[in-house]
């Protein structure tokens, strides 16, 4: 049996192992190598992405849990041009190794979509690891994106 | 096609030729300077960058070191660009892949030496990559004067153009046929004064940022490479354990598994060349496949020569180490005749525990051994490393062995060592497939090679103005220099103390004595090696002498600074080491923070300073210690000198992080071993800092200076922990003298539970 979801707005049919973490499948059989691996068992976030809008750690999840949902990675989420918490990343230059950034920008995206004005509790909500240590960026990008999403 | 060769220093020379698309090419080259052929020896005068300069006025800069987020693949290509001239946006960096020319009687680096590690990148590299930068400059000069048919010294430059005081004014474009004909000067040209910088020193975005937010990024781990399988491991969790037995029926039998191969580790004491540990490899269609076979494997292990070692094991050893007199690595003046002869001594002991380097992207290699040759594509913080242990595992010589590097996930110092690539070389030696390696995070928790632990006895003797005259640092540790060849055991003290470090010759009777722990565990380089350990000593031991004498813990600082001095500094960092600049990042930060003003009760400030491998570095922290004992961190201020700064905006990046990586470990990590074996494996066991437990700001205080740059990567973490201990002393009378803090605190303030 296949499952069908769509995944940044197209139609996918996967027939394959519908226990395989969602993760698996965006990165070894989409290809959609945005969304990273970091630990395997939801810690670090690496490997956020939206399901129906709702930030989720897809290692943990299986394709069939998405069976008729719609999933948006990091590739999706640019428009015609960059979605406004990515062109606050780059105005505070948070990333240094960038590989958790992809995690955090999809759990940030989905934080002021559902919360366009989120305090200071709101944004320790995000639990994504930086092993680099760009917190302090990430908040201000928070901060610059809410603003610029609340123009 | 024209090529001339022109010295930019002794050893080095520029070769300028055309490329076939008609772009100017300007390749530094090292004349007769091997390439390490056996370990990561920078040759003595590294650079390594390449030039291009196109038609259409673009610039492309190759970059040699590999970008593990230290802001290299930004800050080298910066000091091209400045002596250039060039227009910043009109820049491209590329990285380039693993360079060695094997043609000759020795190795030779084709772009210069590559890796990173020691934070230093920047400082060897400064004053060629301005050399190449400026000769390109001064050609476009000489070509658009001579178009012009004006003296060379009567044109400008800016923004990759030429200027004459007429208001022409030429692309560097336009000039690179012209450009590539020229003859050069034999002596070194001209640079620019600091005034008259318009890059260095002006803060630069990372120049890979839009690829990292869109997820264009390419990590190692993102490498699908046409045909390649997918291989996880199963390795022995017992130090130096092994297979006693295996069944691997199931996991052959999952759909997608194609093979299963045993990988052995090294024997039992001898040197760690290639992998760490015997393991059990399963290589499938994808990686989930490969993941459901190797939990079908049903292993038995060996435990090993370790299997009685525990955490508790290692503290009793160093326990009754330190009870005898160990190895003396330094010894000025007669410590003991200080001793006899002070109006008081004080004392105290600390620990550090090991720790990992846990770098976000696991690791993970694409190594495909074909017959007489390999390829290797991998996350390399030393891609010539991983070279040799291709040759290691295949015997395919080196110069039949390609190595690209993509972008790096983190390295703190794990990435030095290329296990994971010997691993991925044996598994696709023994199935002739190109095979992608890829760890999970408990395997990468549980086979590091971890941070030294150790026990440091400190002591001090005063004399009755209660000035420090004499100091003892007695160490019993467990060398990173583990399985090391050509490490002799005498020689393992070297990789543990610096007997140049502060406050050696600042005291006159100074001592520094080193016990080596025995243990299994495989110890490396994490990021600021030996400076995290002592930094943490020393500096908490300067506030606990203030604090025991009721000096002020930046006044005993700065009297034993005393009058500005420099000294030599035999060890790596060196040459030099100023007392004048480590006080001035002290002061700075002690001026921001208010040091001195009356404080809230339950509130505190304290203070740390260190020199880390060539860079002078300051904190200065406040926290509130509840009257339950829980911790908050209201503010950190800290300061760098690192020299001429290339890129305030990522050195300040480099100093957060280093500040957040500094605080997180001291608050909450720890490897532990129980019967031989550790016991952390995700990163439940292993918590590193979520944003909302780490200081909503970290303050970068940047000392303009035109000394030659020194790195930043590692010098924001020796003195992050020590100030916010001794801030934690200073709110609430808790001395930590045992890392990580955790639940300390809370002990102290709640005894009974």
């Amino acid at each position: 049996m296949s499952t069908r979801f769509t995944v940044n707005g197209v139609e996918r049919d996967f027939a394959g192992d519908g226990e395989m973490p969602l993760l698996w499948y965006l990165r070894d059989h989409a290809r959609l190598t945005g969304t990273k691996f970091g630990c395997g068992g939801g810690f670090c976030g690496a490997c956020t992405v939206q399901v129906d809008g709702v930030a989720q750690r897809s290692c943990l999840l299986p394709v069939k849990a998405v069976a008729g949902r719609s999933v948006r990675t990091i590739e999706g989420l640019a428009g015609s041009g960059l979605h406004a918490v990515q062109k606050a990343w780059l105005e505070e230059d948070v990333a240094q190794c960038g590989y958790c950034q992809a995690g955090q920008i999809m759990a940030v995206v989905a934080l002021l979509e559902r919360n366009p004005d989120p305090a200071p509790a709101d944004i320790d909500s995000i639990t994504n690891l930086c092993r680099c240590g760009t917190y302090v960026r990430i908040r201000r990008a928070i901060a610059r994106a809410a603003r610029e999403l609340s123009k | 096609m024209s090529t001339l060769l022109l010295a930019v220093s002794r050893r080095t020379f520029l070769q300028v030729s055309l490329t076939a698309s008609g772009g100017l090419l300007l390749v530094p080259t090292v004349l007769g300077v091997a390439a390490a052929a056996d370990g990561p020896v920078a040759p003595p005068n590294p650079l390594g960058i390449n030039l291009r300069i196109e038609p259409d006025n673009r610039v492309f800069i190759g970059a040699p070191s590999p970008e593990i987020g230290q802001g290299v693949k930004t800050s080298l290509p910066m000091i091209i660009a400045e002596e250039l001239d060039a227009d910043w946006a009109l820049v491209t960096v590329e990285q380039l892949p693993l360079g060695i020319d094997f043609s000759g009687a020795e190795p030779r680096w084709i772009y210069g030496s590559q890796g990173a590690g020691g934070s230093t990148s920047i400082p060897d590299a400064w004053a060629e990559l301005r050399q190449i930068g400026a000769q390109a400059r001064w050609l476009m000069r000489q070509a658009a004067a001579t178009r012009w048919n004006v003296p060379a010294d009567s044109v400008a430059t800016r923004d990759s153009h030429v200027l004459h005081a007429d208001g022409r004014r030429l692309p560097y474009g336009e000039l690179v046929a012209a450009a590539a004909l020229l003859s050069l000067p034999a002596e070194p040209v001209p640079m620019k004064s600091r005034d008259e910088y318009r890059i260095i020193g002006r803060p630069q975005r990372v120049v890979d940022a839009n690829d990292i937010v869109t997820g264009r990024a390419r990590y190692g781990i993102d490498v699908h490479e046409p045909g390649a399988y997918t291989a996880v491991l199963l390795r022995c969790p017992y130090f130096d354990g092994d297979i006693a037995s295996f069944d691997d029926q199931a996991a052959r039998a999952v759909p997608g598994v194609r093979a299963v191969v045993v990988v052995p580790g090294p024997k039992p004491g001898e040197p760690i060349t290639m992998n760490l540990a015997t393991g059990i490899a399963v290589v499938a269609d994808d990686t989930w496949s490969a993941l459901k076979g190797r939990a079908a494997l049903k292993v038995e292990w060996t435990r090993g020569p370790f299997a009685g070692e525990s955490s508790a094991a290692l503290d009793r050893q160093c326990d009754e180490l330190l009870s005898r007199t160990g190895q003396i690595v330094r010894d000025d003046g007669d410590f003991a005749a200080a001793r006899a002869g002070a109006a008081r001594t004080i004392q105290a002991r600390y620990r550090q525990p090991f720790v990992s380097h846990a770098p976000l992207e696991p690791q993970n290699a694409f190594v495909h051994v074909m017959a007489d040759r390999a390829r290797v594509i991998g996350p390399l913080q030393q891609p010539a490393g991983a070279s040799r242990a291709v040759n290691l595992a295949t015997g395919i010589p080196r110069p039949a062995i390609t190595v690209e590097m993509t972008r790096v996930g983190g390295g703190f110092g794990r990435r030095l060592t290329n296990d994971f690539v010997a691993e991925a070389a044996l598994i696709s030696k023994a199935t002739s497939w190109p095979i992608k390696l890829v760890w999970t995070r408990d395997e990468d928790l549980q086979h590091d090679f971890y941070r030294p632990f150790g026990h440091h006895e400190l002591i001090a003797t005063l004399d009755a103005s209660n000035r420090v005259t004499g100091w003892t640092h007695r160490l019993a540790s467990a060398s990173k220099y583990y399985r090391r060849a050509n490490v002799p055991p005498e020689g393992l003290w070297e990789a543990e103390l610096y007997p140049d470090d502060f406050p050696a010759r600042l005291v006159p009777n100074y001592r520094l004595e080193w016990h080596s722990v025995q243990s299994g565990i495989a110890r490396g380089s994490w990021r600021a090696p030996a400076h995290t350990a002592n930094a943490f000593v020393v500096q908490s031991f300067l506030d606990e002498i203030a604090v025991a004498t009721g000096q002020d813990a930046l006044a005993l600082r700065l009297a034993m600074l005393g009058e500005d001095r420099v000294f030599d500094y035999a060890q790596h960092g060196g040459p030099k080491f100023s007392t004048a600049r480590l006080r001035t990042v002290l002061e700075r930060v002690a001026t921001a923070i208010g040091w001195g003003r009356t404080m809230p009760r339950g509130r505190g400030l304290g203070l740390a300073a260190h020199f880390t491998f060539g860079g002078y570095a300051a904190h200065a922290v406040e926290v509130e210690v509840s009257p339950q004992g829980a911790l908050t961190i209201h503010r950190v201020i800290c300061a760098i000198d690192c020299g001429q700064p290339v890129n305030p905006l990522g050195i300040s990046a480099q100093m957060q992080g280093g500040t957040i990586d500094g605080l997180s470990t001291a608050l909450n990590l720890e490897i532990t071993i129980r019967d031989g074996r550790v016991e952390q494996n995700n990163f439940d066991s292993y918590a590193l800092a979520t944003m909302a437990q780490m200081p909503k700001d970290v303050e970068v205080l940047i000392v303009d200076s035109a000394e030659s740059p020194s790195g930043c990567g590692e010098m924001g973490i020796p003195t992050a922990a020590p100030a916010l201990t001794n801030a934690i002393h200073a709110a609430c009378g808790v001395r930590i003298r045992n890392l990580p803090i955790r639940a300390q605190l809370a002990a102290a303030f709640n005894p009974a539970t």
